[in-house]
């Protein structure tokens, strides 16, 4: 419903009726469970300037770096340790996006 | 409508700029356009956390954000330190339930000042009830206020709430690998209590390997055992509060 009311005001601002397109970014590790996602993306737009939207998802995937050795590696689960040096003191850098990144959009 | 945020409880407008902006996009009225959005789908909820955030610090409000599964001992731990911090710590609570106000009589009968939040289908407190919950109570200057969130160790990880800090409560009744499989909260806490120690000898919970498996997942989580039944523990988690506390009254940022 965020990414609805974000769509409204967007599109309201722009004099848009139609969102053609909408690009999102959701990473690996945010708190997005994608069928739940989608389940709940057909029921929330029906009837809304968004319904009819192609949603391209960027799926970001986990970074973290070492705060011990200052490795960079795939993340994915946060209680992954280092493949370098096996500790677990780690600083997540990528995959907690979520956000709507642009829209395709046309007016009357 | 509310006077503070401009809600009428169903659709919120607050932080949209109205003044409408026509010209931007040329003059290609059935052409399409392309709008660089960026913004954080919780964007809403944090802007309302920030606000939160800066009238506890205005207000040099220690505010905790308790969060657990249900039935890990929330209310009781609250009961105990309420009682325990009497004359000591003036505190106030703000109790999240999908249903009842179970939870804020038995705070009451502690002689707390307390407003209940019922969520009814909601599982998780944002920082938009938060915000309601407190023009009621105005918490007093240089207080505590325990935000006891609705028992789900899932989403309420996502919600800023506005609190300084965030305290994640399991029992040895629990397995010993829950920080494993519900790490987003463990990850979004600063503190995890492990409560109800007075029954390990009853149960095969390892001690160890949960502090360890909760250190895997936020190696910045510290970590206090106690029982509030026999006490065990309490003085640790009382010296931890007057800690922050300490810190949250003498607040200069403002």
């Amino acid at each position: 419903m965020g990414i609805i009311k974000i769509v409204l005001a967007e599109a309201e601002r722009a004099d848009a009726e139609v969102v053609e397109e909408i690009e999102l970014d959701i990473g690996r590790l945010s708190t997005v469970e994608m069928d739940s996602f989608e389940f709940a993306w057909r029921q929330g737009v029906k009837n809304t300037i968004l319904e009819g939207a192609k949603k391209n998802i960027n799926r970001i995937g986990g970074m973290a770096r070492c705060l011990d050795c200052a490795f960079d590696f795939p993340l994915e689960q946060v209680f992954d340790p280092c493949p370098l040096c096996g500790q677990h003191l780690i600083s997540i850098i990528a995959g907690k996006e979520l956000r709507v990144r642009s829209l395709v959009v046309r007016g009357e | 409508m509310c006077a503070t945020c401009g809600c009428d409880t169903t659709t919120h407008e607050h932080f949209h700029a109205h003044g409408h902006v026509h010209d931007h996009h040329g003059s290609h009225e059935h052409g399409a356009t392309t709008i660089n959005v960026e913004r954080d789908i919780l964007y809403e909820n944090s802007l309302l956390a920030e606000r939160n955030r800066g009238y506890f610090s205005a207000r040099q409000v220690l505010a905790i954000n308790l969060v657990s599964s249900p039935g890990s001992g929330k209310t009781a731990l609250l009961e105990r330190t309420l009682t325990d911090m009497k004359g000591q710590l003036v505190c106030a609570v703000i109790e999240g339930d999908q249903q009842t106000a179970n939870d804020a009589d038995r705070i009451h009968a502690t002689g707390t000042r307390v407003v209940q939040i019922n969520t009814g289908k909601g599982c998780h407190l944002d920082a938009h009830m938060v915000l309601h919950a407190m023009e009621g109570m105005k918490p007093e200057i240089n207080s505590v206020l325990f935000i006891e969130n609705v028992g789900n160790l899932v989403c309420p990880a996502a919600f800023d709430l506005g609190e300084g800090e965030r305290v994640v409560v399991m029992s040895v009744t629990e397995g010993d690998d829950k920080p494993l499989k519900y790490p987003d909260m463990f990850l979004t806490s600063t503190l995890c209590i492990i409560n109800k120690t007075d029954l390990l000898p009853y149960v095969p919970f390892n001690l160890e390997k949960a502090k360890e498996n909760a250190r895997k997942v936020n190696h910045r989580l510290e970590i206090i055992e106690l029982s509030c039944q026999s006490g065990e523990g309490l003085p640790v988690w009382y010296d931890w509060l007057n800690r922050k506390a300490g810190v949250a009254f003498s607040d200069q940022s403002t």
